[in-house]
């Protein structure tokens, strides 16, 4: 028992788990929550390849484009993942504050002339004929720098102070706006989901979240009273209620991807197969829309296994989470979690109509190169609190 | 980076423990609402939502088929189609956008070089406060813009398609009228579906095609189902923006069937011509308002011709009417050229109809053999009926009646009978032998000629009589007891309230001078030319009256499936071969000596003798309206001609001459140009008989027409 020594003790349950581990040394992977990623990557492929078939559904052999790209977008990121998770995290969070930097810069590069606006959002910067969205890896920035900060409290304390959230306050802000100014909605939401998520689980006061959820439920009070959304935005939450009401306006994207998603039935159309998704009839469904891919052509069997293998990655990195000691590492997790929770929640409840339609990747399966980066960097992430949270060495 | 190791026991851990737990709870529970949504949407629902699928990528495309032509009955092609370009929009969605598709129909006047608000007008759906030109079709059908236009035009809205939301270009038929403006009302004409009709015929709706027209009078209305055909249907699979991407399925469309008519276009040409320049003739003399002349083939009851004047243009129809043009063909001014004279037509006949009251009075007991009195007038019941001009013919027989057409024998025939069936107050069942007779030979009801809106005329008899006085005897009698105080003429207006009076009190009564004006054709009774000319041929056929009929057979676009159409007997008369033989004679006899002599004075009779009988008919407020009623060769008939020009003096100036140019034309007698001789021209059908065999389609579609 070795690698017990000097560590305080443990429940009984995670002693099984920390048997295998050596000090500092051997990687300990989470071979389930890799499995669970691999498997949805495969799929994601499968499904870009299928959402990207010509019109009038060719041999699929030739029309790979889309797919040998999102297979070089994977294999780039597993590779950075990977070297992510073979970083120490505390080098990370040592980095926390210039990765944040990082990240904020390139939200500002967007907004001058190297930004270009794709799909009404200026949220890209074009340069060599790559397109990099900034927006996706200061989801990875904001989950550093707020874990940092929420995690190392003044001396004596044990938990944020409410300076310390205040200060998060200003760190979410600076984004948050800049994101706004694009304007990228759901990106906006995955960062103030990102920042409630760990908030609430940092062991910050009460009051602090209950307040901040007052102040989110004014927020949205006031967006609504006020109208500050653009008025294709209030017709989406307005469609969201019916989406069979305007089928040709502001619903038609709802109401399709319910068609497409309905008509896959039990077992789908089989890969390849699907005449919805033949037609185009659902937009952006390489990327925001995929899952009703899934739905089609691989019907409830293929579409809930996308569900149940994200429900296993969030399962899994909850629990790596529940067992670190540290609150960083922990509140890493938890930021990883919440983001992949909330996208892949809002993206599949999108395209089941429970969700209003926002610009939100589905995670490790939509394609977009900079989202594939940034999702495994967060792997790597949290790969690497699995592999090091030993409480203290 | 040396930190004083954490205490789980402490409130934050522990909370962020607790918190672990819950949020685990907390994605099951989220992750499994999807999953719960999911299957809904995926198991209980997946039918519906295959079916809004299949909605959504499948476009049925109904493919009209090719609407069968009208031929003669030598198979000249007197309506067939043309294609051209037609510009239309959809009514619904140019409505539905913000400036009710003002910007769009602005982009398009540009293109089409229309004013826009001539677009505008079309857009409009008719209605009773719209005027002239709007959509007379459903809203649910693309309403025609522009027709006829031109290809690089249709091209650039074709290409232009976002520019041109809810405009489509595309070709469709359009009826063509090769040979102009004949036989327009026999023909008809089409119009696009109403909604109403749509409504109304369920098999309509399934095979709406977008462009449907349908026929609206003459044969294109009658035979509208078998000139229709059955249009096909495409099931197309299309993406999102509406593009083709494969062909689902694909039913062929079957084009509708030809008719093939028993007209000729070239007897049909001379009835018209004829019929117009014996109008021109009788005016300014008099008004000649209108006429009709029909031509049957008495051994079947085929329509060879049939003319009514005023006529119109049958192209006006294409691609819309304006209101102009509308208002006109409707206008009483412009002498109502849609309404046939021929068919809906009603006239007291005259003296044509002695011979309805010559074979009732043979019926009656009168003898063949017996001569009859013809004094200048005969006072019959208290009132002297006079004869035309007044002329007396001293004793003659019922032969000599007929060529003379003198009135007061038969005057005497319809007295007779009349007290016969007891006068004013018949005992029992009254013989009415002048009605039934009438009846016999076709005249008071439709004779069932394959043509719409048939008149079926009036016979008069007491029966009749009755039912008339009890329709009208509330407002006789009414006006009986008040009068007339809105006539401002004292007098008149105290002879009305007289007449309105007696009406009321004894309008039942079929009374002695009614008989007796029946007896030549006046008064009450009322016959349209086609009944006449159905009637002579009858009379000519030795007995039968055939239903006439302008469609001899009906045959597949590739020529199969020949169906004739069979001749339909409607009766026969009951008079015997001697009665029937000795009127022909009289007939006969009109044209050689009698009132139609003048009319044939240059008709060889030695090689074609015509049999007829002339007729001036009165009515009250109205000029003489002109009759001639006939068959021809006599000795073995082969044509009836009926000839009527309203308000056109005496059948034997007006009527006669124009039945005597339309003999002339059928069997190719022309004057030559340096004598009044009559020589043998080029005859309109050889050996002036119809074509016994039909024409040949072939199965390319092609029609062999058969050389005269």
């Amino acid at each position: 028992m070795l690698n017990e020594m000097g560590r305080p003790p443990r429940r009984p349950l995670e002693l099984r788990r920390t048997v295998n581990s050596t000090v500092g040394g051997a990687r300990r992977l989470d071979w389930i929550l890799i499995s669970a990623v691999v498997a949805l990557c495969v799929m994601g492929a499968l499904l870009v390849w299928a959402a990207t078939l010509p019109g009038d559904g060719g041999d699929p052999m030739e029309s790979t484009e889309h797919l040998t790209r999102h297979l070089a977008h994977l294999a780039a990121a597993l590779v950075v993942g990977l070297a992510i998770a073979s970083v120490d995290y505390r080098t990370v969070r040592a980095y926390a504050p210039l990765v944040y930097l990082f990240t904020l810069a390139g939200l500002v590069l967007v907004l001058t002339p190297l930004g270009a606006v794709i799909n009404g959002s200026r949220g890209w910067i074009v340069v060599a004929g790559f397109q990099y969205q900034p927006s996706e890896l200061m989801k990875v920035g904001i989950i550093v720098v707020l874990a940092t900060l929420l995690a190392e409290p003044r001396d004596d304390e044990t938990r944020p102070m409410s300076r310390d959230v205040l200060f998060c306050l200003l760190v979410v802000a600076a984004p948050l706006a800049l994101v706004a100014l694009q304007p990228d909605l759901g990106t906006a939401l995955v960062l103030v989901a990102i920042f409630l998520g760990m908030l609430v689980l940092s062991g910050a006061s009460f009051i602090w979240v209950v307040g901040m959820l007052a102040c989110g439920a004014l927020a949205v009070a006031a967006v609504w009273v006020f109208e500050l959304l653009e008025p294709y935005q209030m017709q989406r939450l307005a469609t969201l209620v019916d989406p069979a009401a305007d089928p040709q306006g502001a619903g038609y994207n709802s109401a399709q991807a319910l068609i497409a998603v309905g008509s896959g039935g039990f077992d789908g159309t089989g890969l390849f197969e699907g005449e919805q998704t033949h037609g185009r009839f659902v937009p952006e469904q390489h990327t925001d829309f995929i899952f009703t891919v899934a739905g089609e052509e691989l019907g409830f069997l293929g579409a809930f296994a996308i569900i149940g293998l994200m429900a296993t990655i969030l399962w899994r990195i909850l629990r790596i989470a529940r067992a670190c000691d540290l609150p960083y590492p922990r509140l890493v997790c938890i930021g990883v979690a919440t983001w992949f929770g909330f996208q892949s929640f809002v993206n599949i409840g999108m395209c089941l109509g429970m969700m209003p339609v926002t610009g939100i990747p589905l995670p490790f399966v939509s394609y977009g190169g900079t989202a594939v980066m940034a999702n495994m960097i967060a792997l790597g992430l949290v790969l690497g609190v699995n592999s090091r949270d030993r409480g203290f060495e | 980076m040396h930190k004083p190791p954490v205490d789980p026991a402490l409130p934050g851990p522990r909370l962020g423990r607790l918190g672990l737990i819950l949020a685990q709870v907390v994605v099951v529970a989220l992750f499994a609402a999807l999953g719960a949504r999911l299957w809904y949407l995926q198991v209980p629902m997946a039918d519906h939502y295959r079916e809004l699928a299949q909605a959504n990528h499948h476009q049925e495309l109904v493919v009209p088929a090719t609407r069968g032509q009208i031929l003669d009955s030598s198979g000249r092609a007197m309506v067939n189609n043309r294609t051209e370009l037609v510009v239309s929009a959809d009514y619904h969605e140019l409505q539905g956008m913000d400036d009710g598709g003002e910007k769009v129909l602005t982009e398009l006047s540009g293109v089409l070089d229309v004013p826009l608000k001539d677009l505008k007008q079309r857009m409009r759906l008719c209605g009773p406060e719209v005027e002239r030109p709007c959509w007379p079709g459903s809203p649910y059908q693309p309403v025609t813009l522009a027709d006829d236009v031109e290809a690089p035009v249709a091209l650039q809205i074709m290409e232009r398609s976002e520019d041109f939301p809810g405009i489509t270009a595309q070709a469709q038929a359009l009826r063509e009228y090769p040979y102009g403006e004949h036989a327009g009302q026999i023909l008809g004409y089409l119009q696009p579906v109403t909604q109403e009709e749509l409504e109304d015929r369920e098999e309509l709706r399934t095979q709406f095609t977008g462009i449907d027209q349908v026929g609206r009078d003459g044969l294109e209305a009658v035979y509208d189902e078998e000139l229709r055909g059955t249009p096909g249907l495409r099931t197309l699979g299309v993406n999102n923006h509406g593009e083709v991407m494969d062909l689902i399925s694909e039913r062929d469309p079957v084009a509708g069937r030809h008719l093939i008519t028993h007209l000729d276009m070239n007897v049909q040409k001379v009835a018209e011509q004829a019929l117009k320049e014996g109008m021109e003739n009788a005016r300014p003399k008099n008004i000649a308002d209108s006429g009709a002349a029909v031509v049957l083939d008495v051994k079947n009851g085929g329509v060879v011709a049939m003319a009514s004047l005023p006529t119109y243009d049958p192209t006006i129809w294409e691609g819309g009417v304006d209101q102009e043009t509308f208002d006109e063909i409707l206008s009483e001014e412009a002498g109502e050229p849609l309404l046939s004279r021929a068919v809906q037509g009603t006239y007291p006949p005259g003296s044509t109809f002695k011979v309805a009251s010559m074979l009732a009075a043979v019926e009656d007991g009168a003898s063949l053999r017996s001569t009859y009195a013809c004094p200048g007038s005969v006072s019959l019941a208290g009132q002297s009926y006079e004869n035309y001009e007044g002329s007396a013919q001293g004793t003659i027989s019922l032969k000599q009646a007929i060529v003379a057409s003198c009135n007061t024998v038969f005057y005497n025939f319809g007295y007779q009978m009349w007290q016969k069936d007891g006068g004013l107050h018949p005992e029992g069942e009254p013989e009415e032998t002048m009605a039934e007779t009438a009846r016999e030979l076709g005249f008071g009801s439709p004779t069932g000629i394959d043509l719409p809106y048939e008149t079926g005329g009036r016979i008069p008899d007491r029966e009749w009589k009755r039912t008339f006085w009890e329709e009208t005897r509330e407002v006789n009698c009414e006006r009986a007891e008040k009068g007339y105080p809105d006539v401002e003429d004292p007098s008149a207006a105290a002879y009305m309230k007289q007449l309105a009076h007696e009406h009321c009190v004894e309008g039942f009564e079929w009374r002695a001078n009614e008989a007796i004006n029946f007896a030549i054709g006046q008064g009450d009774v009322l016959v349209s030319p086609l009944q006449l000319a159905t009637a002579y041929s009858s009379i000519a056929n030795g007995g039968t009256v055939y239903e006439p009929r302008v469609v001899r057979a009906l045959a597949e676009a590739d020529g199969s499936g020949m169906e004739e159409v069979e001749p339909t007997v409607k009766g026969e008369l009951s008079a015997d071969d001697e009665t029937l033989s000795y009127l022909q004679e009289a007939l006969t006899e009109v044209t050689k000596s009698g009132t139609g002599r003048g009319a044939f004075a240059d008709f060889p009779q030695d090689r074609v003798s015509v049999a007829g009988k002339t007729g001036s008919a009165d009515a009250q407020g109205r000029e003489v309206s002109s009759w001639f009623a006939s068959y021809a060769p006599a000795d073995d008939p082969q044509y009836a001609v009926a000839v009527m020009v309203s308000q056109g003096g005496t059948g034997g100036e007006t009527a006669a001459p124009i039945a005597s140019e339309i003999y002339k034309g059928i069997y190719g007698f022309a004057p030559t140009e340096d004598s009044e001789e009559v020589e043998q021209g080029e005859p309109v059908l050889p050996d002036g008989v119809p074509h016994d065999e039909l024409p040949t389609i072939r199965d390319d579609g092609s029609i062999e027409t058969l050389e005269p």
